[in-house]
């Protein structure tokens, strides 16, 4: 333990807030490229930092940092484990692409408020990488609120009244859920005495008798369950569709939803643990609400055709999966959540920044206007087919590594109604997103204006080409890299024994 | 010097409160600087009282140096020795904020005249904060409504008819309170605090002491505008002088708050025997307070008079962790008292920015004004955080304590009030945020000198000390919490 351990998580903490703060100063006063200088600097600090951190986890050493006191009894304290560093490791590589890809999208968009995007785009990862590393619940806490209010900007950046509209929508849901995560904090505090996270959880089965268990898991859960979109929880998230591309790209890949989903990691795992959750029943009424969220949102993202709109029901969809994975309470489905983190993260971008290409260089919207579209955008259209093979968990690409844990987890618990959801909702995936391929590469003559090439801008095809590049190399070794798999089943091996 | 500290913290201000307006005649400023300095002053010594009180325990002052049945006495404990500061920073705060205000009168009278008002009023509330009698505690809070009913009236002539209510209602709690002390006095033949606590204890006169504590309630109740007796207070915020309002807004309704709180658990303590019963009353009247002053609050367009019947709802906060009782509740009581004083001040400096520089206080009309006045916008926009409760701003952690405090205790029913009213709160303050980031542009034109600056610097001191405390005051909260804890340790249930 030397200081290089401490300052790393620290750098990578400050490094977005001091952006953010920066970007929110300076931005209207300096020219363009000098803001967007300020995120990229910021970006690669963090990147770095971040990737730094990840030997010294893999080794197995405990990093922590505790800061002050922040409520009686309870430190303001980082530690950093092997779950939170996947969460650190995809959030911060994603911003740098997301970054580079905002440029070229609000560049090509000419869009307005600029610094305001860039300020609060900051601070959503200023939030999450403090997500990743909290220490315990009021830590939790305090960035999950930041990131709640973080994401308000952004989700009504048009500031016309659907955008409000969104915007109300969104506090609605994460602000009520969010209050009562809170209620729930306290009550824990005063039975338990502490609040630090503990791989395999901290709370009694017997601490409340059983009710009223049930009642706190629930309340527990909820917050993480909003952020997540399981349903019948998640109608903030296609509203939420009015934001900027790179904004839904964030929100639906990132931050906003996968904080949802880790959220929901912790509470299960790491404050109640694998007996709580199970001798309350919580986990099995959040496994079935799971199964039900995939079969539902992919019915719905069918009838969809509007690409966002499509992809924003299958997000709801692909996020119950680490949802499922985690209440199965088996160590494989929880490395198949895990790494599903990474997984969904790294082909849901991919097709959130294709469908902004799309319309910033097409300026179309919808999927039946797209005939043909193959043909102009060669490039965007095919990292969008190899995000939707991966998505329905094709083997070789990413998908499937995660979805074969869950799978392996759900069969040995022997629920076949487990892996038979994870195996339609593979077929269903393949059903919403195909036809967007096969329309683009149509060969009708429809759309003259698409005979021609003419490919999205280089700030924007270079990151959605790395992604899709990614989501492949992930696929055929999972530990490419980063050791993301190994981290996953680190932590699914601590908190199972 | 040091040992004369608590005498010499009010008797700064008021000294220079009687002079300001003779000094005016002899220069234009001359009073009013006199009253900011001395403000200024009585907040470098309340520190060093804090300081010696942290360290040394408890002081107790003797007026003229009489014995203390019988003579008055100041009594300063780590909880009235924080008050104090927080007195003395909002009060200066507000006296060079409203500095602006008078720029273009040449009144000296009006000029040395409403500071030494500003002065008077630090006077009362810091008096009544210190004082260890009953009957000097009244002398303060005449002192304090009197000075507050003349900053009220000076904010034009709907200002006159709100302060010629709150004069008659106010004087109807003055009476109240007057009464109780008569009934106590009449029982235990002594005026002193602590010296009344030991002879109540000693003998059982729980009738008397139940009516009284009615009477204190009552008393106390209006001058804080706990629900149901805050009808004078929406059109007193909302009209009072622009300059003085969020002294008024921000500590006014407090210290009363304070006073009841040195009823409830220094004089009567624990062992009265309806204590529980007044417990229940007052956590119902708080939890009513919380819902009605947010579902007020949301119907208002002018800023002014949401943030009034904003105060409604969070002076039920600080009323509720009394009524919850454990220390850790209490604590959290005060915390939010201390916080509340920044934000609520911090809202009506902005406001009163806004209408200083664009005449405007109608929310519909703040489109885009976060581009014309980005600092304010900031401070306006952090304190609705805090209001709501986010971390990691004050709000959030006064709301963790009195939660914990019901949680302690098994009051759920509580914690669900606190969840339902940051919610409600969450709703209209959103509606605010949105107004200045979202409404369409106005086209104002400023009124007065256009300058360089967002604001003169008189205003943009207060406007960043405001936002510095906000998010000071929640890291740090735990520094706080152990300050008070060292005098709450043998109060509550």
């Amino acid at each position: 333990m030397n200081e290089i351990n401490i300052c790393l998580p620290l750098i990578a903490i400050s490094a977005p807030l001091i952006a953010s703060i920066l970007i929110y100063i300076l931005g209207e006063h300096i020219g363009k490229n000098a803001r967007e200088a300020i995120t990229f600097i910021s970006s690669a600090i963090l990147l770095i930092s971040v990737y730094s951190l990840v030997p010294h986890v893999l080794k197995g050493e405990a990093i922590e940092i505790i800061f002050l006191e922040i409520v009686k009894g309870v430190n303001f304290s980082f530690n950093i484990d092997a779950a939170g560093m996947v969460f650190a490791c995809v959030a911060s590589t994603l911003w740098v692409l997301t970054s580079c890809y905002s440029v070229g999208y609000m560049r090509g968009h000419g869009e307005k408020n600029q610094t305001g995007y860039f300020s609060a785009f900051a601070i959503c990862i200023f939030a999450t990488i403090g997500l990743c590393f909290s220490a315990n619940l009021i830590t939790f806490f305090i960035f999950f609120e930041i990131l709640t209010i973080g994401t308000y900007p952004l989700v009504v950046h048009y500031r016309d009244e659907e955008g409000r509209r969104s915007g109300r929508k969104y506090l609605a849901y994460t602000l009520i859920s969010g209050q009562i995560f809170f209620a729930s904090i306290v009550i824990i505090y005063m039975f338990t005495g502490t609040l630090e996270f503990k791989a395999g959880g901290f709370i009694k089965p017997d601490m409340l008798p059983m009710p009223l268990m049930l009642i706190l898991f629930i309340m527990m859960v909820g917050a993480g369950a909003v952020k997540a979109g399981l349903m019948p929880l998640h109608s903030w998230l296609p509203a939420a569709m009015v934001a900027p591309t790179p904004v839904s790209a964030l929100l639906h890949a990132v931050a906003v939803v996968k904080a949802g989903a880790f959220c929901t990691l912790r509470v299960v795992l790491y404050v109640f643990g694998p007996e709580a959750a199970k001798a309350c029943h919580g986990a099995e009424i959040l496994s079935y609400m799971a199964v039900i969220t995939i079969i539902v949102s992919s019915l719905i993202a069918i009838r969809k055709d509007n690409l966002k709109a499509r992809l924003a029901f299958s997000t709801v969809g692909q996020l119950s999966y680490i949802i499922l994975g985690i209440s199965m309470l088996t160590p494989e489905s929880s490395v198949g959540a895990i790494y599903h983190i990474v997984a969904h993260a790294f082909m849901k971008i991919t097709l959130f920044m294709c469908a902004g290409a799309i319309f910033v260089t097409a300026h179309k919207k919808n999927i039946s206007e797209m005939v043909g579209i193959g043909r102009r955008m060669p490039i965007t259209m095919g990292a969008f087919t190899t995000a939707s093979v991966a998505l329905a968990g094709f083997p070789f690409f990413v998908g499937f590594v995660s979805k074969a844990n869950i799978i392996l987890g759900a069969m040995k618990i022997n629920n076949l109604l487990f892996s038979m959801t994870l195996v339609v909702s593979a077929l269903l995936a393949l059903t919403y997103l195909m036809p967007v391929v096969l329309i683009g590469f149509k060969k009708d003559i429809i759309n003259e204006e698409f005979q021609k090439k003419d490919d999205a801008n280089l700030m924007m095809r270079i990151p959605l080409v790395i992604t899709a590049v990614i989501s492949v190399i992930l696929g055929i070794s999972p530990n490419f890299g980063l050791h993301l798999y190994t981290l996953a089943e680190i932590a699914a091996k601590s908190i199972f024994g | 010097m040091m040992r004369n500290l608590p005498a010499l913290i009010i008797i700064f201000p008021l000294v220079s409160a009687l002079l300001s307006v003779f000094l005016s005649k002899i220069s234009l400023y001359l009073g009013r600087n006199l009253v900011i300095t001395s403000i200024f002053i009585s907040l470098a010594l309340s520190i060093v009282q804090l300081r010696e009180v942290i360290i040394n325990g408890p002081i107790s002052y003797k007026f003229g140096n009489y014995a203390v049945p019988y003579g008055i006495e100041f009594k300063i404990d780590t909880i009235n020795a924080i008050m104090l500061v927080m007195i003395c920073i909002i009060g200066l705060l507000t006296g060079l904020f409203s500095t602006n205000f008078e720029e273009n009168s040449k009144d000296r009278i009006k000029i040395g005249g409403s500071h030494a008002l500003i002065a008077l009023l630090c006077v009362g509330m810091l008096g009544m904060t210190s004082t260890g009698d009953v009957f000097n505690l009244y002398v303060f809070l005449e002192v304090t409504s009197l000075s507050g009913y003349v900053l009220i009236a000076l904010g034009g002539s709907k200002g006159v008819v709100s302060a010629f209510r709150y004069l008659l209602i106010g004087t109807v709690a003055a009476t109240f309170y007057l009464l109780g002390v008569a009934m106590l006095y009449s029982v235990t033949g002594t005026l002193n605090m602590q010296d009344m606590h030991d002879i109540l204890s000693s003998r059982a006169n729980d009738d008397t002491m139940l009516i009284a504590m009615c009477m204190f309630i009552a008393a106390f109740g209006i001058k804080m505008a706990l629900f149901p007796f805050h009808g004078w207070q929406p059109s007193a915020y909302t009209h009072a002088q622009t300059g003085a309002r969020p002294l008024i807004a921000g500590v006014m309704g407090k210290i009363p708050a304070y006073a009841m709180f040195r009823y409830l658990y220094c004089v009567y303590g624990t062992e009265f025997k309806y204590f529980r019963y007044f417990l229940i009353v007052i956590g119902a009247l708080s939890v009513m307070g919380m819902i009605y002053g947010s579902v007020r609050a949301m119907a208002q367009t002018d800023i002014r008079k949401m943030l009034a019947y904003s105060s409604v709802a969070q002076i039920s906060y600080i009323t509720l962790g009394f009524a919850i009782g454990t220390p850790i509740a209490i604590a959290g009581s005060f915390l939010h008292m201390f916080g509340h004083a920044f934000m609520k001040g911090g809202l009506f400096f902005a406001s009163g920015s806004i209408r200083y520089k664009y005449g405007i206080v109608d929310m519909n009309d703040f489109g885009y004004i976060y581009k014309k006045m980005p600092l304010t916008s900031a401070l306006l926009s952090i304190s609705a955080l805090s209001m709501i409760g986010i971390p990691p701003t004050v709000g959030f952690f006064s709301k963790w304590y009195l939660a914990l405090g019901a949680a302690g205790e098994r009051e759920y029913i509580y914690i669900a009030i606190l969840v339902i009213s940051s919610l409600l709160n969450a709703i209209y303050f959103f509606k605010m945020i949105e107004k200045i980031f979202m409404a369409k542009d106005r086209d104002l034109k400023p009124i007065g000198r256009d300058s360089v600056m967002e604001l003169p610097w008189t205003m943009m001191i207060p406007i960043v000390i405001s936002i510095l405390m906000i998010l000071g005051l929640g890291l740090f909260n735990v520094k706080i919490i152990n300050i008070l804890l060292m005098s709450l340790g043998g109060i509550g249930i």
